[in-house]
Parts: structure tokens; sequence; C-alpha cells
């Protein structure tokens, strides 16, 4: 049987692809879906952790956990609809009329 | 048992394609195939609730507004001849990949060290888990009443927000 130590480690390692993929790619749809991966590792996190705890409380915290990420992407892509019809374009460092 | 690492070697692959990927279509339907890997997960560690809902809102909904929004927007152009040419000429883009992908695997190692080092008891799970539905559900009505109360206002409010930003304006 697998540990709680290997469910934690899954989780940061999914994490971790998550971090790379924000720090790494230049498409604001993509690193929204980063954002999504990084969620789900902290939702497997919350799992196994309630899970080791015979507690069902880890999983009420993936239940809103799961909302606040749908709230999140509905107006994350809402706003990259609304940039992308401003400048045609999905690259992030094009959007740097608030720099200083 | 092999059934975790079979699922976690899916998730960990679809993962890594999803921000490997230049078509955000093919990142969308491999992220979905990433967490229809950590459903079976969710399954293993007897939370079928979790599970059933990572499939229903996850793979159903969510994924479906994002490949909703790569279609609307039909931009799979990222990367393309001048944008590398630009990347080329400031020469950032290449080193920011490389700190990029270092920090991120600096902060792998670190999180599952911190995780599994701060637990002490590192075996096996105990026996006793609540899968049952009925007691999630008593649970989000009674302790968790005002938390779930407050997320439909949460929900009202990006329901709102989104249609007011994609709005296209008048003139």
């Amino acid at each position: 049987m697998p540990a709680l130590a290997d469910y934690l480690v899954l989780s940061s390692i999914l994490f971790a692809i998550g971090a790379a993929g924000v720090f790494v790619r230049r498409n604001l749809i993509t690193i929204l879906l980063s954002i999504e991966i990084m969620l789900n590792a902290v939702n497997l996190a919350f799992v196994a952790f309630g899970r080791a705890l015979g507690a069902a409380d880890g999983q009420i915290i993936v239940f809103f956990v799961m909302t606040v990420a749908a709230a999140e992407a509905a107006v994350g892509l809402a706003i990259v609809i609304a940039l992308f019809r401003h400048r045609e374009s999905l690259d992030p460092d094009s959007f740097t009329a608030l720099k200083g | 048992m092999a059934l975790f690492y079979v699922f976690g070697a899916i998730a960990v692959v679809a993962s890594l394609l999803v921000i490997a990927q230049h078509n955000p279509v093919y990142s969308v339907l491999l992220l979905i195939a990433s967490f229809g890997a950590l459903s079976g997960l969710y399954v293993l560690l007897d939370a079928p609730f979790v599970a059933v809902i990572q499939i229903i809102i996850y793979a159903g909904a969510i994924m479906v507004l994002f490949l909703f929004v790569v279609m609307l927007l039909n931009a799979p152009r990222e990367e393309t001849e001048e944008d590398l040419a630009r990347g080329l000429a400031t020469l950032a883009a290449p080193r920011v990949r490389t700190v990029g992908a270092a920090l991120a695997a600096a902060l792998a190692v670190e999180l599952s060290w911190a995780l599994t080092k701060s637990g002490g008891e590192s075996g096996s799970f105990p026996g006793g888990s609540v899968s049952s539905v009925a007691a999630i559900g008593r649970l989000l009505y009674t302790d968790y009443a005002f938390a779930f109360e407050v997320t439909s206002v949460l929900i009202l409010v990006a329901l709102l927000g989104a249609v007011v930003l994609a709005r296209r304006e008048a003139r």
C-alpha cells in the first residue's frame, strides 16, 4: 500500500510542474492551465491528509477549492478574452501598459 | 500497490506534456487526462465523492470552458517565428526558462522534503476512513454551512464578473 508520504511527494511534483508552467510558458491560457495543475496538486494533498486523519474535512476543503477554481477560471478566462480583444495577443509580455 | 504508480505516472507525464505543448487545445485535452488519473488516485484514497466531482466539475465543466475559450480565440499561435525572433533578440527568454525550470525543481525537492519530514509517522493509512457521501453532506450543511453559503455568493459574483468582463463594449 502506498503511504501518506508517497501521495505527498506526488502532490509536490505536480505542484512544481504547475509552477514551472507559470514560470516558463508565455501563453495566458497555458498559465491558467498551470494554475489548475497546482490547485489539483493541493487537492491531492488535502485528500491524502484527510485519509490519514480518518476525517471527511479534507474532502470538504477540496469541494471548496474546486468551487473557487471554477470561479477563478470563469473570471480569468473572461479577462483573457477581454485582453485578446484589446491586443490580439495572448503573450503576457505584450500587456505592459501599467508598467512604470 | 501498482495502481498508485500507474495513476501517478499518468498524472505527472500528462501534466508535463500540458506545459510542453505549443497548441493550447492539446494542453487542455492532456490536462483532462491528468485529471482522470487524479480521480483514480482519489478512488484509491477512499474518496469516491471527490473522484466523481473531479470528473464532473473539473473535466466536465471547467475544462470544457477552457476548451471553449481556446477555440473561440482561435489562437494556437504561441511562439510563432516572430515571437521566437523577438525572444532571441532580447536574449531573455532562454535564461528565463532555465531559471524557471531550476526554481520549479528546487520547489519540488523542498516541498517533498518538508511535507514528508514534518509528519513523523510514515506508515500506511489507518483503517477508518470517511467515504460516504451522506457524511460529507451532513458536515457541509452543519459545520461548514456558512462557508457553503458564502460559496454560492462567490459563484454569483464570478458569474456577474465574467459577463461584465467579457461583454463587448458598445460604441
